[in-house]
Parts: C-alpha cells; structure tokens; sequence
C-alpha cells in the first residue's frame, strides 16, 4: 500500500511548530510523509496604487522567499531530521480554500491544523481557519490544541 | 503681475496673514496669467473644423472610436460578456496568485478616471450642451471602449519588464518598440512628445482641474475662503505622499474611492427611484435635445460636442493614460487586459456619468422657460440659467441636494477624495513619463512632484474657465499623439485578438474557475 500523505497547516505563531510536532509524531508512528503547507492570504479584489501595481510582482518574490526562508524550509528541515519524509508548499490565496484544494490534491488522509488562538470578533463572525475547514475540508481534519 | 512674482507673493502670505482682498488678488492674478500664457494653445486645440462649428479634436477621437469599433468588429458588444469573466478571474491560473489581478488592474485604473470628470464634468457639459449632451456622452463611452481595448491590449504588449521584476509600460513603450517592430519611422519622435504632453497633461487635468474643483466643493460647504488655501493644504499632503513616501494615505485613499464610487451611484438611483415618474421624461429629454438642442445655443452640434468633450475627459478614452496603469497586470495574454479595460469607459461614462446627468436633468436645477418650456439660457454666462448661476460641481451638488439635503457635506467628502486619487494616479503618469525622458533619478523624481505639488496651488486658485480649457487641450493633445500610433499599430492588435479568440475556441486557454 501507498505511503499515507498528511498534510499540515503551518502558521508562523507558536501553535505552528505544536501541530508540527505533532504530526511528526504521528507521521512517524503511521509511517505516513509530511506536505507542510503555508499560504500567504491574498485576495485577487483588494485595492491597489499605482506603485503598488507596478512592484507587486517583487514583493510576490520577496514574501515568497521570505515565507520559504522563515517557515517553509525550517518545518521541512525539523521534520526530516526527526526522521520523517517531508516536502513544503507554498501558495497565495485564501487558506481555507488554498487548504482545502491541496487537501484534494494530495489525497491527504489527514490534515492537522492549531487552533486560530484568537477570540477576536473578526474570527467569531468570518470564522477561522479551523472553523472553515471543518466546513470545508474533504478529508478528516485534525484539530491540535 | 508677472509669473515671478506669483510664488514669492503665495509664500509671503501667510495663512493667517492674509486679508480675503489680498488673497483674492492673487486669485484673480493666476487666473489672468492662466488666460494669457494658455489661450493660443487651447484655442488651437479646439478649433473648429473651416466653415462648421465642430471642433476637429472631438471628431478626431470619435472617428478613432469608430475605426476601432468596426476594425475589431463590435469588440466591445461580443467580447462584453468574457471581459466580465475575466474579470472575476475564471480564466486566472491559481498558480499565479498573489501577482496583480484583472481585477486590481481595472480598480486602479478606474480610482484614476472616475472622479470629477464624473460628477463637475457632466454638470458642465449639461450645463452649457443640454440634457442632450447625456447622450452623445453615451454615444462616446460605449464608442470609446473599443479605443481601450486597443490602448490597453498594446500597453501590456509592449511593457519593458526590468531584471529586478518591476515593469513600466504605456503609449511610449508601444510607440518605441511596437513602431520598431513594424518597420515604421519615428516612434522615438512620437514617445518624446507624447511624454511631454503626458506631463503637462498631469498638470492640467490630473492635477489643476481637480484641485479646482476641490475648492469649490469645500468652499461651497465651508463658505467662501480663497482657493490658495485649499491648495497649499492639498500641496502638503500630496507632497508627503508622492515624495514624503506616506504610502498609508495612498492606501486609505485608495481603499475609500470604490466605495465612494457605489455611494454615489446608489445615491443616484434612489433618486431616480424617488422620481420615478419623471424619468421617461428625462430621457425623453435627453434624446430630444440630442438632435435640436431644445432652446441651447449651438443646439445639436452644442450638445454632441459638450458630450463627446466631457466622455473623453471622464473616461480617457485613446488619451493613452490607462494603458500606463494596465500594464502592471500580470498575464501571459496581452489581449485579455484588452478585455478587461474596455470595462472602463462603460462604468466611468455608460454608468456613473448618466446617473449624474439623469439626477440633474430630473431635479430641475436647470432653469426652464415657463413660456417657450425651453431651457432658459443665460446669454453672459454662455450655459442654461441655473439657481444662483451655478456650474460645474455646485450644480451636481445642487441638484443631489433637491432630493437628500444631507447629501451636499458628503458630496464634498467624496469629490475631495476623487480629486486626491486621480492627482495621485496622474502624479504616477507624469512620473512615468518624466523616467522615460530623463531616466531614473532621485533628482528628476522629487523635481517632477515638487511642481507637480506648486500646480496644486495655482490650479486652487485660478476660476474654472481657464484651467478647465488647459486641463481638457492637454489630455487631447495626448489623444492626437496617441491615436496615430493606435492606428498604426492596430494590426498587432488584431492579430493577437484572432490567435487569443482561436485558442479560446478550441479549449487552448482554459477556464480554472
């Protein structure tokens, strides 16, 4: 049978590197192997300036590069030398949807996700992330405290 | 009083210095340097074909419209529907999200063009031409949006993108490199001067004519104080965006206008919708007076030529400065931003202009004759007698004013935040053509938006007449410039249409959403 492919939220707070390590955890126990995706929030509808029109496909790179730099590549690095095999995504959108597709992509048997952390009343009428892929999400999420 | 002595005298007067007699001095002063040093020129621009009294410039740019309408066979009917979709991104790979959308495109482009043209533009143009002017005005933005289709499709075409990933793009890159492409002579020639009106172009109508009209409206509300004051605060605060690097205003601005924009065209609807039984004579009026004028001096060509003028102005159709602000987005398709910007001529003229003029047709701000039910004329004036003979964006605000008393203060709001966007958005303009002239520098960067920001001042100043006849020869001299090379290049636009409409049939280019 196929390796299981578990796919994993990573956010840059601190909940981020509990859900990691716990789906290491869990990763290793299944001998399932790691997608650990982040996505920069955009949306294609927000206003823009001039300049910004003009230097957006920098600062695409830029943020790219940075996320890569600072998230990606230290979660992949984290989980490989913990023994398991791992890959990164990186991808702008909405993260619920953007998650939710790669969930589909990947045929994720799981997706680990933390919790928003935040009450604020922003997240309690849009929803969070995790309220949103509850809806969302195709396959069985796992919510980390 | 000579141009010299203009600035020492705005410095030495002090804000709170200045007697209203002085200031009102200084007014007047610009307004009369303004008539002498620019007359000729406007004259020029608009001068009447021999023999009629239709200005060549107005049929310049509906010809353009036309040509391009039947060259692109109706583009802007049959491609209306997948400009919508493209819009809402159905053809936009995900992959690529993050990078500039069609539809970021299109609002920053609009920000730029919807405004004053919209809301004192129109008033003006009714004003002086007639309820029938609305039509013509009509006529020319659903014409004018095959002309973007065609500027905007060139300007991503023929975009430089840097090694650093940034892009510049406008009429003298497709000038430059599309002329060069072609074989054809003197495109360089063509870049140069179209630059150059390009910056005196966002002098005028991107900077004096809103400033102007800024004043108006805050002066209107505030009571009468004289327009140098608007402008040295206006001064300040663009000057501390464009050069001071204050991006967060920009971004509130620019943030606020769209809203703005739907406020407006609500507004307007509920207004129609309060006088609902007057609207089927509105628009009898409109079409009537578009063929004899009822009562207006000049009659029909008066209302066509105040339509076509005040649609060209409002919506920039073939003037060339939408496919600077176009040509950031990123696509592999150069004709899909076509697509997308022939959206802009249909909101800012087909929508938001008919509502101005539908609303102040239908308060009855402008006078009638009781005996002949003509439209009364004030002879001195040279435009339809009106409630306290006012123009421009005090007869718009008038005429909300009729049906939602509240709405004059909000209006005010709204025109000074147009104003500010389309000065920041021509400010961007004129930048691109001063870096395309004397390259990229600190010292011809900061010297372009200091006088940028001084014309702030003198445009606050100086009264309507002079600075909206600058305003409009300076963007119609870019409309001469630009329309030749459009013509000329016209067949790569035609080309990349055909190979864009082939792969989209045969399922090459594909819908994600």
């Amino acid at each position: 049978m196929a390796r299981e492919t578990f796919l994993v939220a990573q956010d840059s707070d601190q909940d981020g590197r509990r859900v990691l390590d716990y789906a290491i955890d869990r990763a290793r126990r299944d001998g399932a192997r790691l997608v650990i995706m982040h996505v920069l929030e955009w949306s294609p509808y927000s206003f823009l300036t001039p300049e910004e029109l003009e230097e957006r496909h920098v600062r695409r790179r830029e943020e790219m590069e940075r996320a890569q730099a600072a998230l990606i590549d230290p979660a992949v690095a984290h989980a490989r030398a913990a023994g398991v095999e791992a890959e990164g995504e990186l991808k702008y959108g909405s993260v619920i949807r953007r998650l939710a597709e790669a969930a589909r992509a990947h045929e994720a048997a799981l997706v680990f996700v933390g919790r928003s952390g935040s009450d604020s009343i922003g997240a309690r009428i849009f929803g969070s992330v995790p309220l949103g892929l509850a809806q969302l999400c195709t396959v069985p999420l796992v919510l980390v405290p | 009083m000579t141009d010299r002595r203009i600035l020492p005298a705005l410095i030495a007067t002090g804000l709170a210095s200045a007697g209203p007699a002085a200031a009102q001095g200084v007014d007047e002063t610009i307004n009369q340097i303004f008539a002498d040093y620019t007359g000729w020129y406007v004259s020029l621009i608009f001068a009447d074909l021999p023999g009629t009294n239709f200005s060549w410039i107005a049929l310049w740019l509906v010809i353009a419209a036309l040509v391009f309408t039947v060259y692109f066979a109706a583009i802007q009917a049959r491609g209306f529907a997948h400009s919508i979709r493209l819009v809402k991104g159905d053809y936009s790979d995900p992959d690529d999200a993050g990078e500039v959308s069609h539809f970021q495109a299109l609002a920053t482009a609009l920000s730029g063009t919807v405004g004053l043209g919209n809301i004192a533009g129109v008033a003006v143009a009714v004003g002086i031409g007639g309820p029938g002017a609305t039509f013509w005005m009509v006529v020319a933005g659903l014409l004018g949006m095959a002309t973007k289709f065609t500027e905007c499709t060139l300007g991503v075409k023929y975009r430089n993108e840097y090694p650093d990933g940034t892009v510049s793009g406008g009429p003298m890159y497709y000038m430059t490199k599309g002329f060069g492409e072609r074989g054809l002579p003197g495109g360089r020639v063509l870049a140069v001067i179209f630059c150059i009106f390009t910056i005196l172009g966002a002098l005028g109508g991107g900077n004096m004519f809103q400033a102007n009209q800024a004043h108006a409206q805050l002066s209107g509300v505030l009571g009468g104080y004289p327009g140098w004051i608007t402008g040295v605060i206006l001064a300040i605060i663009t000057f501390a965006v464009i050069a001071g690097g204050l991006k967060s205003i920009a971004r509130v601005t620019e943030k606020v206008v769209p809203f703005m924009g739907i406020f407006y065209v609500l507004v307007s609807l509920a207004i129609l919708v309060r006088n609902y039984d007057e609207i089927l004579w509105a628009f009898g009026q409109i079409f009537e007076g578009a063929f004899t004028g009822l009562g207006v001096a000049g009659g029909f060509t008066g209302a066509l030529i105040q339509g076509f003028r005040r649609a060209a102005f409002s919506n920039e159709a073939g003037i060339g400065s939408a496919a600077i602000a176009h040509s950031a987005v990123r696509t592999k398709e150069p004709v899909t931003e076509g697509y997308v910007a022939l959206l802009e001529p249909f909101i800012d003229t087909v929508v938001i202009c008919t509502m101005t003029a539908l609303v102040i047709v239908i308060t009855g701000v402008l006078q009638l004759d009781p005996e002949t039910g003509l439209y009364a004329w004030n002879a001195e004036a040279g435009r339809i007698a009106t409630e306290g003979g006012v123009q421009g964006v005090e007869l718009t605000s008038l005429a909300y004013a009729q049906a939602f008393s509240w709405f004059p203060p909000l209006l005010a709001i709204s025109v000074v935040l147009f104003a500010f966007s389309t000065m920041l958005s021509w400010s961007y303009y004129g930048m691109k053509a001063v870096t395309y002239l004397f390259g990229e520098g600190k010292v011809q960067e900061l010297t372009f938006k200091s006088v940028f920001c001084l014309f702030i001042i003198v445009g606050s100043a100086a009264s309507l007449g002079p600075v909206i006849d600058f305003s409009d020869a300076m963007l119609f001299s870019m409309a001469v410039v630009n329309v030749i090379a459009l013509y000329l290049l016209m067949p790569i636009v035609k080309g990349e249409l055909h190979s864009y409409e082939r792969r989209l049939k045969d399922g090459e280019i594909r819908k994600y959403a």
